[in-house]
């Protein structure tokens, strides 16, 4: 049991470092040199002084081996120093540090609320047996899934804000600033949440023991919600801990679209002005909630799934 | 014996009749008509192609000079999607960033296809620790949000549509990869693929002949819905401002560009939007009928 | 029929169709059963006959696809077809029990035993929650279920199937319903649990006075239990009648082809007209050829691992020696995880033995060059149980006969496609199937292909791991009979696996019996059956459902 937890903590790290090292590798050497397109950037473009361009070189690290770089700037991101950023001149984690809380408020609101509308979806069109309306609820979630996020912000926007002037547009404030980003980033969650579980929903539906129940006189509510329900949850969360990362990709375009402050708003900028540390901070952030998430998913499974025991496994008595 | 054993004799086209693969048409063809809701996709995404190629038999306007007079035209029988703030004809617009978008498209879905399968085609086929390595890296792939890998692609090539596509392209890889590998995993212990040890065919030909052409299917299958992705994708990319500079058309930069006129001219945001919508909504019909076909086969 | 206050079931004129999206399908097709108080009833049918689609018409469980089109289905004076759904909810689990088929997956894998034993008495609210509990212990005791306080609390996956099937049966019965449909109860299990589960259900009903209707795709277990039988085919009954005088006295064609292909103990060695020198001999005298296959004191373990990490070996085969002379037929019968797949494997040289030689011509095979081994999987090949997944979809049946010749280097093109077709003719396939898909092919069709394959570069041993399990019976006689054939004309030799010991019987010179990896009784078929030493080879024999079938014929 508790190696089972710590082979999976350990695989969590391996995970982290390996996108640390990619990204860094991605970000750092792959570009070229970063020295000569920064002293190329403020002259404005004009003749490179060598001199400097050997200075500035040195300053930043690039004289050094790929190697002994990239060994020094994990030493001191494990020290949570990421290095400076390019746009305030100040702490690279610091400054993204301070998006993290209005994000995760809004990830949060958009979890809840897509998981909510996405499970009463699937478990409505899993039950309902005129097929015409089993067909228009299954069809939804694909509309869902294909809506560009950006255009829907917008277009709630447009008509809410602006026309009918109910909800405010823009920015922070208050819970109601929340409502409209949080709808926005929750609607293709509901949607892959009703498309898994109505599927899995269906398989379960379908299985023997199903038949069994109602072999037994259970009516088919009492074998939707009583039998198959609990068999069918596994892959939602599943699929939740790979939402977890996308919310925070959801973020980023999302943010943009309400000028929200929070981190998408920041790894946009990062990226617009070229501003690596911050970059660097963002992916290897993503990384760190989608793992974590995942960590707790698999602590989960066992509860969810009997079948699915830990080391604490009882005899199986072969025979009848 | 003659030793006349020619190397391709025997692939899988060569016997088969070409009654067959007719057949097979018209069984599709068929099929076709009888779901309204794919037929019409399909016609969309057929709209949409050769709007790319072809944008001028779709509109004779110029999507980069207006006419000062025309300025915020709202909808009408002379602009089906109204015009922008500098006259210029919106739907012109749309049909000629179309080409820019779909090109992303095309470049992004092929460079997840093709490295997506290479990786979990020796992933799956090979094994051991070729399999561990890969997929310790698709891992990290994975556990990265697909937008936040492009970003960091992007920040690291410079802007622009090709570079977009790219980044795309290597965010869905993970995906791809690990479909090939699972379905390779799956037919390479199909009894038939055991047989063929056994009738004297060696492994690179078993992984031609009888592996691949069983594994293709799920990956084909994802690879039209990742079309749909890579849309959402792209244009969600452009929308930010990473790709085409902005006097050039391009559906993502087209929406963004209507958000300083939200509140006087609606149509600038919400129809080149729409036509994103249904566009991607087309390629995941086509996608889920592909799906249901390939599931009924087998 | 002419007792009718005694009735408790009866089907009249029952039709029932299935649509699919361009046509309809009629499953069945006017058919009269009568079931009587206390009485066992068997449907016997093969796959297709609509055997299962009634019994599911009857618990008023058919598919949303499926529909009643006609005819009535009288339960204790009412008629099932007119109920409402909320009616019949209060039949089933109450009055009307159900045994399904697979008890692997007919529990739900997240409830506790107990809970699903007690769940009719909830449903019904004929007990309240405690009272249920104790009674679904009761239940358990009553099934002959060990421990039944313990098994209540555990869930299904720690339980074997065949005691998951006594936890169904368990719940079917706790209500006391006036009648039970068991729809194939036993297929999934082995031949010894296979017995006990059909004794304890005829016991119980006995007991009890519930009426049992019995779905089953084998005659000698319909033979063996019920009072009457209603034989079944493509939606009608063909006959009905006392258990014994349809077994003695078949009046139809189609029981007569069902009894006549039947495996069982009675029925000799299945052999072409001819006699055939290897295998004809009664006792082997020593063989002055050398063996073609030999393994010696193989042991095979697998690593396991469970989900903790916690790993340990599973012994799948142990210190297991046996020898196939040219010619021979070497029948190996065992239950599931008895090792007999996993030695049939060491013999075909895909799986290295932990320690033992695997050897062919004499030598190991480990020892082989590169072409030796070539040559080896040239002369050893293997038929395969499921003739759906051996055959690749995508290829012709030309194309996949004619692999090995191609594969090989045999011939040129022009006698590979003769020789193609000549294979064809030998399993009796007609040549227009060549330009076929196996998904176009039936599963008896596609087992003649996959036996054309193996002879093609003409083996000396074929190795045959369950050939004939996935097919129906009569389908089954027929495969029997090729391999037969094909032996007397190409002097192959054979190791045949299965888990049915009337099929080994049918086709072996020599019988060895496998149990826990280990091989318990090895000698000449005739001795096995008639003097088995073994005490597991006797319990086998004695499983063996047709012992009235034996009888009557």
């Amino acid at each position: 049991m508790i190696s089972y937890f710590l082979r999976r903590i350990l695989h969590a790290l391996i995970v982290l470092w390996a996108t640390f090292t990619a990204t860094f590798f991605l970000l750092y050497v792959l570009p070229g040199d970063r020295a000569l397109s920064k002293l190329g950037a403020d002259s404005g473009g004009g003749a490179v002084n060598l001199e400097e361009l050997a200075k500035l070189r040195a300053e930043m690290g690039l004289d050094q081996p790929v190697l002994v770089q990239y060994l020094r700037a994990l030493w001191r991101a494990l020290h949570g120093d990421f290095g400076v950023s390019g746009q305030t001149g100040g702490d690279a984690l610091a400054m993204f540090a301070t998006g993290v809380p209005e994000t995760l408020k809004l990830a949060a609101c958009a979890l809840a609320l897509g998981l909510a509308l996405g499970i009463g979806w699937a478990l409505l069109a899993t039950y309902t047996r005129s097929s015409t309306i089993r067909q228009i609820l299954a069809g939804m979630p694909v509309i869902g899934v294909s809506v560009p996020p950006f255009w829907v912000g917008l277009v709630l926007l447009q008509f809410l804000s602006f026309q009918w002037n109910l909800l405010p547009a823009i920015g922070n404030a208050g819970l109601a600033s929340l409502v409209l980003p949080a709808i926005v980033l929750a609607i293709p969650k509901a949607a892959v949440v009703a498309q898994i579980l109505s599927r899995s929903l269906e398989t379960s539906m379908k299985s023997p023991y199903i038949e069994t129940a109602i072999s037994r006189g259970a009516s088919r509510a009492r074998a939707l919600l009583g039998h198959a329900f609990r068999n069918s949850i596994i892959p939602v969360i599943t699929a939740l801990g790979m939402a977890a990362g996308q919310l925070i990709a959801g973020s980023v375009v999302v943010e943009t679209v309400f000028s929200r402050s929070g981190i998408g708003l920041i790894t946009v900028k990062a990226v617009t002005y070229q501003d690596t540390p911050v970059v660097l901070v963002a992916v290897v952030f993503a990384a760190s909630v989608f793992v974590t998430v995942n960590l707790v998913v698999d602590l989960f499974y066992p509860l969810i799934d009997r079948r699915i025991d830990i080391g604490m496994r009882r005899p199986t008595i072969q025979g009848a | 014996m003659t030793m006349t054993y020619p190397r391709g004799e025997g692939s899988a086209a060569a016997g088969r009749p070409v009654s067959r693969a007719l057949g097979e048409l018209r069984i599709a063809t068929a099929s076709l008509l009888r779901q309204p809701g794919l037929l019409l996709a399909s016609i969309v995404l057929a709209t949409v192609l050769s709007a790319a190629l072809f944008p001028q038999i779709f509109t004779p306007l110029n999507p980069l000079r207006g006419s000062g007079a025309a300025r915020l035209l709202a909808p009408s029988a002379a602009h089906w999607f109204g015009t922008d703030q500098l006259g210029r004809d919106l739907l012109t617009r749309v049909v000629y960033g179309t080409g820019e978008s779909v090109k992303a498209v095309a470049v992004a879905v092929m460079v997840g296809l093709v490295l997506g399968s290479v990786i979990g085609l020796l992933a799956g086929y090979v094994g051991r620790w070729v399999d561990d390595i890969l997929m310790r890296v698709m891992d990290v792939l994975l556990a990265v949000p697909t937008l936040l890998i492009s970003l960091a692609i992007i920040n690291a090539l410079g802007f622009g549509t090709f570079n977009i596509a790219i980044a795309v392209g290597i965010g869905s890889v993970a995906s791809f990869a690990r479909v090939m590998r699972s379905e390779v995993l799956k037919v390479r212990q199909m009894p038939y693929v055991e047989a063929a040890s056994f009738a004297g065919i060696g492994p690179l030909r078993t992984l031609i002949r009888h592996v691949l052409p069983n594994a293709a299917g799920p990956v084909l299958v994802l690879a039209t819905l990742e079309l749909g992705m890579a849309i959402l994708s792209v244009s969600a990319l452009s929308f930010l401002g990473f790709g085409a500079p902005p006097p050039a058309p391009e559906w993502g930069l087209l929406v963004a560009g209507g958000r300083d006129y939200m509140a006087t001219a609606w149509w600038l945001t919400t129809l080149p939007g729409l036509v994103i919508a249904i566009t991607v909504l087309s390629a995941n019909r086509v996608a889920r009928a592909l799906d249901r076909r390939h599931a009924a086969t087998f | 029929m002419t007792d009718t206050s005694n009735l408790l079931l009866a089907v009249r004129g029952l039709k029932v169709a299935y649509r699919t999206r361009d046509r309809v399908i009629e499953a069945v097709r006017g058919v009269d059963i009568d079931v009587r108080r206390g009485e066992v009833v068997a449907l016997v049918g093969e796959s297709g006959s609509g055997k299962s689609t009634i019994a599911h018409a009857i618990m008023g469980m058919l598919p949303p696809a499926a529909s009643i089109t006609a005819g009535t289905v009288t339960f204790d004076g009412e008629d099932l077809t007119r109920l409402s759904e909320r009616a019949y909810r209060r039949l089933r689990g109450q009055r009307l029990g159900w045994v399904p088929q697979d008890p692997m997956v007919a529990l739900n894998p997240s409830h506790r035993v107990g809970r699903q034993v007690a769940e009719p008495l909830l449903i019904h609210r004929l007990a309240s929650k405690a009272e249920a509990k104790t009674r679904a212990i009761e239940a358990l005791g009553r099934v002959g279920l060990g421990q039944p306080e313990i098994r209540a609390e555990q869930f299904p996956h720690e339980l074997s199937g065949g005691m998951r099937q006594r936890a169904l049966i368990a719940g079917a019965l706790i209500c006391g319903p006036a009648l039970i449909v068991a729809d194939e109860p036993t297929t999934a299990l082995d031949v010894t649990v296979q017995k006990r589960i059909l004794d304890d259900i005829g016991a119980l009903a006995a007991s009890s006075g519930t009426a049992v209707l019995i779905i089953t795709h084998d005659l000698a277990v319909a033979a063996d239990r019920a009072d009457r039988i209603v034989v079944l085919r493509h939606g009608t009954v063909m006959e009905e009648g006392d258990a014994r005088d349809v077994l003695r006295n078949p009046q139809d064609a189609y029981t007569r082809l069902l009894l006549a292909s039947a495996p069982s103990l009675s029925s000799g060695r299945r052999r072409h007209a001819t006699s055939h020198p290897a295998a004809g001999a009664v006792r082997p005298l020593p063989d002055p050829r050398p063996p073609l296959v030999a393994v010696e004191n193989v042991t095979k373990d697998f690593a396991v691992s469970d989900a903790g990490g916690h790993r340990g070996t599973f012994r799948a085969v142990d210190g297991v020696s046996l020898a196939i002379a040219p010619g021979e037929t070497l029948g190996l019968v065992g239950e599931s995880g008895s090792g007999k797949s996993t030695l049939a494997r060491i013999v075909l040289g895909l799986v290295q033995p932990t320690s033992g030689e695997a050897k062919f011509e004499g030598r190991a095979l480990a020892g082989l060059s590169a072409a030796e081994e070539r040559e080896r999987r040239r002369q050893v090949q293997p038929v395969y149980q499921n003739p759906f997944s051996s055959l690749n979809p995508r290829l012709t049946v030309a194309e996949i006969v004619g692999e090995p010749l191609a594969g090989f280097r045999l011939g040129d093109r022009e006698w590979r496609r003769r020789r193609t077709l000549e294979l064809l003719d030998q399993v009796g396939l007609p040549h227009a199937f060549a330009e076929r898909l196996p998904a176009e092919l039936s599963g008896g069709q596609r087992q003649r292909v996959a036996i054309a394959r193996a002879l093609a570069p003409e083996p000396a041993l074929v190795v045959c791991d369950e050939p004939v399990s996935a097919l129906d019976v009569s389908i089954q006689a027929q495969v029997l009979d090729l391999l037969a054939e094909l032996q007397h004309r190409h002097g192959l030799a054979y190791l045949f696996i299965s888990h049915d010991l009337a099929v080994v019987r049918q086709v072996s010179d020599r019988v060895g019996v496998m149990k826990d990896g280990r091989i318990v009784e090895l000698d000449t078929a005739d001795e096995v059956f008639r003097a088995p030493k073994h005490p597991y080879t006797r319990l086998l024999l004695d499983s063996i459902p047709g012992r009235r079938l034996a009888e009557a014929s």
